[in-house]
């Protein structure tokens, strides 16, 4: 976990600093994102302790660079697609942790209205296409809504992340093989942690991730996840590729996972040695990195560290606050959204596209 | 009134919604340049372009979650798969996303689109290509089925269906696409979904049924009228959403309901339809309802196996005969 202390998270080789061409400003901007999810996590975690999350719980922390370094990159009007891994990348296009915290509480204040849960934080508004909980399931939706981008003939990208199993599942086969083809908008993210749940990506792939587009003849990179950095300015030159027709790209981005698998699952668990979780939460916590670079660069001194956090603190805070206090689901609210069409003695209508909320 | 085939009728209201809403694209194996599989996309290339006539590779899950995707995106997507055998591979995104978002998201997300294809057995194609799917999609609330057994039918039925905004699974019949029958020309016809049609009048019995088994229901009862028994056929049109009504209607007229399914019994659409049926009209039954489905087996090659295991006229006449207490002729 990133204290906020002057510990020192020594790299096992010393690298010169490298701004990645990012002013000052973005990087404090970036610093503050990551402490924003970081925060936000412990909170969702200690809500968990005490049951007022239930289900299934997957935590981003250790992979804040991962969503602050893509999503940051982007345009508003670009859309993001995720995984069941999805409270942070919400928070990064723009949700309020107070609805994603709602949501974990099953709330009526949720991104949902509780009806979606941890795995399925949606928001249209800021184009936030969901967390899906089927792995891979999201990487067909993500290449078809670049196919819309591209029927319309618009300037907007699409970023699909994906955990590395992912690339296990025909679906991102297939997906890929068409979003090559017909030369969509989309960039493939793997945050690549390393571990489908408890099964290390090594034993279910002889390849490496990096070469898993090249069946598909789409460029391929790798970053340093850990590195928010390199991360951001990587993405922010691979969407301006997409943007200018070049068509899908894939990259590996390496992270770690800090925690377990989900909620039920140990921090190290049976399938990776805890010396391994304590090298990469001591020397590649991605806030621990930037906060040296900055310290380093003298952009950013303890005061100013500390006051970030504790805006952090009090945000997470305040959507733990806000969620308890939103109220539950209505029984009106079971049978609500089945079916887009219905009547008022609520059957399903013929058309009634034109009271679509989106049309 | 024009004369046209099921195929020709399917065509003209993809050509008209495409005509009418921009929004609205075909994809598919072999739907453009190959002008569909099975004809129905004939001459849509040509008209539309392959901006919006669109030959996918043969990846179901992938094409089936891509128009899922392009539909939560705003766009209208008709998904033809070749055969309704071949969208398993697509049900996940079937399932767990089109059916789901829009609850998941609180309505967020309305999934407009269309997979639509043949359903059931045509000739001697044997197991992997001869079953009914209906039973796989009708499970899930979200998902509409559809099952047109007329050109008319077919005509209205798929243009509500493309201004539809939940997804629906259109299921048409192979051995249906070269029937010919009357189908208005108008621009605006369409059928609700939801809207059962009587087929055939008669105040003895009732079959209630769908797809393409409406017309062996009607072998069924003009036999069945020649021995001066009268028989309902109550085509269901659409399995979601049910027309419960105009099943209970003829039920409580006749007192005696025969379910004929070109599926599996098991679990089956007739399953729901008994139900249905004893829950709200128990108290005018006279007989126990049958169904008549397909044999509990795969589909068998041997065309005298296949004949066996299909559902036919004449075992609906039995079960009728059955629910009427009588000796057949």
């Amino acid at each position: 976990m990133a204290g906020t202390k002057t510990r020192r998270a020594k790299a096992p080789k010393e690298s010169p600093f490298d701004m990645h061409g990012i002013a000052p400003e973005l990087a404090l901007d970036l610093l503050r994102e990551m402490l924003r999810y970081r925060r936000f996590e412990e909170k969702a975690e200690e809500a968990y302790a005490i049951g007022k999350i239930g289900g299934f719980c997957h935590l981003h922390i250790g992979q804040e660079g991962v969503a602050a370094g893509a999503i940051k990159a982007l345009r508003e009007s670009d859309y993001v697609i995720t995984g069941y891994r999805d409270h942070t990348e919400a928070i990064a296009k723009g949700v309020a942790p107070t609805a994603v915290m709602a949501e974990l509480f099953g709330r009526t204040g949720g991104t949902s209205g509780g009806k979606g849960g941890s795995m399925h934080m949606f928001a249209r508004s800021v184009r936030f296409m969901g967390g899906h909980g089927i792995v891979s399931g999201q990487v067909p939706l993500a290449t078809g809504i670049a196919f819309r981008i591209k029927y319309k003939s618009e300037d907007d990208i699409v970023v699909c992340f994906m955990g590395d199993a992912a690339v296990n599942q025909g679906g991102f086969h297939e997906a890929l093989n068409m979003a090559a083809i017909w030369e969509l908008p989309v960039i493939f993210v793997v945050e690549n942690n390393h571990y489908g749940m408890g099964t290390a990506f090594r034993r279910v792939s002889l390849t490496d991730m990096v070469e898993r587009s090249s069946p598909y003849a789409i460029p391929a990179s790798k970053v340093n996840g850990q590195d928010v950095l390199a991360t951001y300015a990587h993405l922010r030159d691979l969407a301006a590729e997409v943007r200018n027709g070049g068509g899908p790209r894939f990259v590996d981005v390496e992270t770690y996972r800090f925690r377990g698998h989900s909620m039920s699952d140990p921090v190290s668990g049976t399938y990776r040695p805890k010396e391994e979780v304590e090298q990469h939460t001591h020397f590649d916590d991605p806030i621990a990195i930037l906060r040296d670079h900055l310290f380093e660069a003298g952009i950013l001194d303890q005061d100013g560290l500390e006051a970030m956090d504790a805006e952090a603190r009090e945000e997470a805070q305040e959507a733990f606050e806000f969620a308890d206090a939103s109220p539950v689901p209505g029984p009106e609210a079971l049978y609500e959204h089945v079916w887009a069409d219905v009547d008022g003695d609520g059957r399903l209508r013929f058309d009634g596209r034109e009271e679509a909320p989106w049309r | 009134m024009a004369v046209m085939t099921y195929r020709d009728a399917l065509n003209a209201a993809l050509r008209e919604e495409m005509a009418r809403d921009p929004d609205v694209f075909l994809m598919g194996e072999e739907v453009a340049e190959y002008d569909g599989a099975y004809k129905v996309s004939k001459g849509l290339l040509a008209e539309f372009g392959d901006h919006r006539v669109v030959d996918s590779p043969i990846s179901e899950l992938g094409f089936g979650g891509l128009c899922v995707g392009a539909a939560m995106a705003g766009l209208r997507p008709v998904v033809e798969f070749m055969t309704f055998n071949f969208s398993f591979l697509a049900l996940d995104q079937v399932i767990n996303s089109a059916a789901k978002l829009l609850y998941m998201s609180n309505g967020q997300f309305p999934i407009p689109i269309v997979f639509r294809g043949p359903t059931g057995a045509a000739l001697q194609l044997s197991a992997q290509h001869s079953q009914a799917c209906e039973t796989y999609y009708v499970h899930a609330p979200g998902v509409k089925v559809v099952t047109p057994a007329t050109p008319a039918d077919a005509k209205g039925l798929l243009k509500a269906a493309i201004r539809d905004n939940d997804p629906v699974a259109f299921m048409e019949g192979e051995l249906l696409y070269n029937f010919k029958g009357d189908v208005p020309e108008d621009d605006d016809f369409v059928i609700p979904l939801g809207v059962a049609d009587l087929k055939h009048e008669g105040d003895d019995v009732t079959i209630v049924t769908h797809g393409k088994m409406v017309h062996v229901a009607l072998q069924a009862a003009n036999k069945l009228s020649t021995e001066g028994i009268g028989a309902d056929v109550v085509d269901l049109r659409s399995i979601r959403p049910l027309d419960v009504d105009a099943i209970l209607r003829s039920v409580q007229k006749t007192n005696r309901a025969v379910y004929l399914e070109e599926g599996w019994a098991y679990v089956g659409v007739g399953a729901q339809i008994v139900a249905t049926i004893q829950e709200g009209a128990f108290d005018y039954l006279d007989a126990p309802v049958l169904r008549v489905t397909q044999a509990d087996v795969p589909m068998p090659y041997a065309k005298n196996l296949e004949m066996m295991a299909k559902p036919s006229a004449d075992r609906v006449v039995e079960a009728c005969n059955k629910v009427l207490y009588r000796e057949a002729r």
